[in-house]
């Protein structure tokens, strides 16, 4: 009797161990958060990606794509990501709450700029100034070139960007925002100069709907950034890996899925104009 | 309009049964058209109408939340369907918020964002009226008269809070082509039927109408005195046309009895008149006749004529004998007193016949039922025998049978004579018992109308007839038995 309790909890405590060895198992996916910084719906060459960067760094990696920048950056604060592909105007925002890890190159440089845009058919429009009472389409509340660049301009003009137009609506996306002006929908919208030039190469009937009325100044390009807790090894390992994309045939064909160049390690001060921008405008 | 009512039946008939085959077509062709129109319809607001509720349903968080975008992609998603016959697809699909203003539209160029509804026409502000007015369900299609557009409104809501009206927007044009193609498909087929029914009905037609105007035709003819025509094609049915034709055929028979009788009345009245003309004649002949003929003989009697003298009394005598014989013959005598017709006279006629029927050549045959003797004059009716018999051996031909038939009954006898040869011509045949009415060179012409007048004394009745190559006289003599 004795004998068979012992047989019984020796088989007990295997089935109890069993699971929890799997569990602690150091195979915990890199989990990269994406937003609609870049013309993000082409599914396939984003897989490519994702199982290039598995091979880079010898672990699972898992892409979580979120709608809204506020969105990526509280699942970096709360450590749900351990990197983010976010705007350049969050990134100022909670720089204190995150770390720069990697500035994409387009054209060869980590800057990009923000476009007006206006249906094609409107030939009058030469500055947003002649936007009063119109429909004008926002991408996000925390995006620098689809949101804040044209509210700031308007400011510059002396006007009240909440009461300039006759209604504005976000988009959640640039290239949301393209479609909108195209349609009609909106009469102006402002928009990533990458995400238009992209859509520009990759679906240029939409883009020809809608015409560029002025080109903002140049601002630091969407940055990766990784949460603040990150370990040091894996924020190294990561930068390594992107660095490393220009590098090999792949890893370019791959980029040039992106239209982008390549990346650098970058610097805050890429950003500064954003920063004034927000201590002269105040926050969002 | 008055000439096409005076039109013959022969195109008055078949015109009218084709109009009334053509408006029938027309009709049903008509109300197959309404039908399927009312039918694309009906699907058309069927389904528009669940669509429209889908939308409701998921613009309502959204607009709450004034989320253009968002409801652009609502509405937008189910106009990707691009097929550009497809008749469920909507043209335009809008979303309206409470004030009736434009929140979002799949066609911001042509129905700008934020624009009141009212301002963009009169059926949109009449569709705006509507939709203001007190919802009673929740889907409606707004049924817009004479508009070019079907509406199909719904409002967003939930709970009984209401954020605005999703519309739909269906272009008629676009069933038109589909209704045109049904349109065309229930013409070929009208046309087809009338492709069938008309020369049936054409056919029909004429059928009915050729008796009519036959008749049409007869009757006036008849009208105008002209000879009524019996019908080659007779109508053999018994409805009114068959009905009609029957009494048709009975007025024109008895139009043809009444000449006849007419033809035979004036014939009787004439040589009636004949006869009391020659009977008059007669005795006024006879009386002096009689005279003279006893004073030659009494002059011959008393002698001492010369020769010379003798021959011309003889001379005058055998030419007052023959003007006697002539006379007589004329003065039908039927009071005379006779011994009764019997079977042994029928015999004897044959036999004095025989040798006149030997000379043509032709051969007498007499059948006679005749058994006893009748109440009626025998030297008469002999003398009536005999000359219907002459006459017909002489108009015989050659080796052919000349026929007599002779019938007895309770109270008449009835003599029949035949022979075959050429007929008797029309102009002799009206005139046919009339003395020296015969065309013939030989006799005297005087042989029917003895018959005739002792047939009339006997209150018998005769009657002749000559066709085909076959002449029939029929004598019907009132007898009664052994008197």
């Amino acid at each position: 009797m004795k004998n068979l309790i012992a047989v019984v909890l020796a088989v007990l405590a295997v089935i109890c161990i069993a699971p929890a060895n799997a569990v602690e198992e150091p195979t915990t996916p890199l989990r990269i958060g994406l937003t609609p910084t870049f013309p993000n719906d082409q599914y396939r060459a984003l897989e490519e990606w994702r199982r290039y960067l598995e091979q880079r760094l010898q672990r699972k990696v898992e892409f979580i794509r979120r709608d809204s920048y506020i969105e990526a950056m509280d699942l970096l604060r709360l450590q749900k990501v351990d990197f983010a592909w976010i705007c350049d105007y969050p990134f100022v925002f909670f720089k204190d709450q995150v770390r720069l890890l990697a500035v994409p190159l387009y054209h060869g440089r980590p800057y990009y700029q923000s476009y007006l845009i206006v249906p094609a058919q409107d030939s009058q429009t030469t500055s947003i100034a002649q936007l009063k009472n119109r429909v004008f389409a926002y991408a996000d509340p925390y995006s620098n070139t689809g949101y804040l660049t044209p509210r700031f301009e308007l400011q510059q003009l002396g006007e009240s960007p909440a009461h300039f137009f006759s209604k504005t609506f976000f988009t959640w996306g640039h290239r949301k925002t393209v479609e909108a002006v195209a349609a009609g929908l909106a009469q102006g919208g402002a928009v990533s100069s990458h995400v238009w030039d992209t859509l520009a190469k990759v679906k240029p009937e939409l883009t020809a709907a809608t015409r560029i009325v002025s080109k903002s100044p140049e601002y630091g390009f969407p940055p990766f950034v990784a949460r603040a807790t990150i370990s040091d090894a894996e924020f190294n390992a990561m930068q390594r890996a992107l660095l490393a994309m220009s590098q090999d045939e792949f890893g370019r064909r791959l980029l040039g899925g992106l239209n982008l160049d390549g990346f650098v390690a970058g610097d805050p001060h890429f950003y500064d104009r954003v920063d004034q921008m927000i201590r002269a405008y105040g926050k969002p | 309009m008055r000439r096409l009512f005076n039109l013959s039946f022969r195109y008055k008939v078949p015109l009218w049964g084709s109009v009334l085959i053509v408006v029938a077509a027309l009709t049903v062709s008509a109300a197959l058209m309404a039908q399927a129109y009312d039918d694309l319809r009906n699907d058309l607001l069927t389904s528009s109408a669940g669509l429209a509720r889908t939308l409701a349903k998921n613009l309502f968080p959204v607009m709450l939340n004034d989320e253009v975008w968002r409801a652009y992609e609502i509405i937008r998603a189910p106009l990707h369907g691009e097929q550009a016959d497809d008749l469920i697809q909507p043209e335009m699909i809008l979303a309206l918020d409470q004030q009736q203003k434009v929140f979002v539209t799949t066609q911001p160029n042509g129905v700008p964002m934020l624009a009141d509804v009212r301002q963009l026409g009169a059926e949109y502000a009449q569709l705006a009226e509507r939709i203001a007015a007190p919802a009673t369900s929740d889907a409606a299609a707004v049924e817009l008269s004479g508009a070019h557009k079907i509406y199909v409104a719904v409002p967003i809501s939930d709970d009984g809070e209401r954020v605005g009206t999703v519309v739909i927007v269906h272009s008629k044009d676009k069933f038109l082509p589909r209704f045109r193609s049904k349109a065309l498909r229930a013409t070929l087929t009208g046309l087809l039927v009338l492709a069938l029914l008309l020369p049936i009905n054409w056919y029909w037609g004429q059928r009915m109408a050729i008796p009519v105007v036959q008749l049409a035709r007869s009757i006036g003819k008849v009208a105008q005195g002209r000879p009524a025509e019996a019908f080659s094609t007779a109508y053999p049915y018994q409805d009114e046309l068959g009905q009609l034709f029957e009494v048709y055929g009975m007025m024109v028979k008895a139009l043809h009895d009444k000449k006849l009788m007419e033809q035979e009345m004036i014939r009787s009245e004439r040589l009636a008149a004949i006869g009391r003309l020659s009977a008059g004649l007669a005795h006024e002949i006879n009386n002096p006749l009689g005279g003279m003929l006893i004073a030659l003989s009494n002059l011959k009697r008393r002698g001492g004529h010369d020769e010379r003298t003798l021959k011309t009394v003889a001379m005058i005598e055998r030419g007052l004998a023959q003007i006697k014989d002539s006379v007589s013959a004329m003065l039908v005598e039927a009071k005379v007193k006779s011994r009764n017709f019997g079977p042994q006279d029928v015999e004897d006629v044959h036999t004095l016949l025989s040798g006149e029927a030997h000379k043509r050549p032709v051969e007498i045959n007499i059948d006679s039922d005749l058994v006893t003797s009748l109440a009626l004059p025998a030297n008469l009716v002999r003398q009536i025998l005999m000359n219907l018999l002459l006459n017909a051996i002489q108009a015989a031909e050659e080796y052919s049978t000349v026929r007599c038939t002779m019938r007895q009954s309770t109270e008449r006898l009835s003599i029949e004579t035949e022979n075959t040869g050429p007929p008797i011509p029309e102009e002799v045949m009206s005139h046919l018992f009339e003395p020296f009415a015969s065309g013939r060179e030989n006799g005297h012409g005087l042989g029917l109308w003895i018959t005739y007048q002792i047939v009339s004394q006997l209150g018998g009745q005769v009657a002749a007839e000559s066709h085909d190559g076959l002449t029939r006289f029929s004598i019907s003599l009132p007898a009664g038995e052994n008197i």
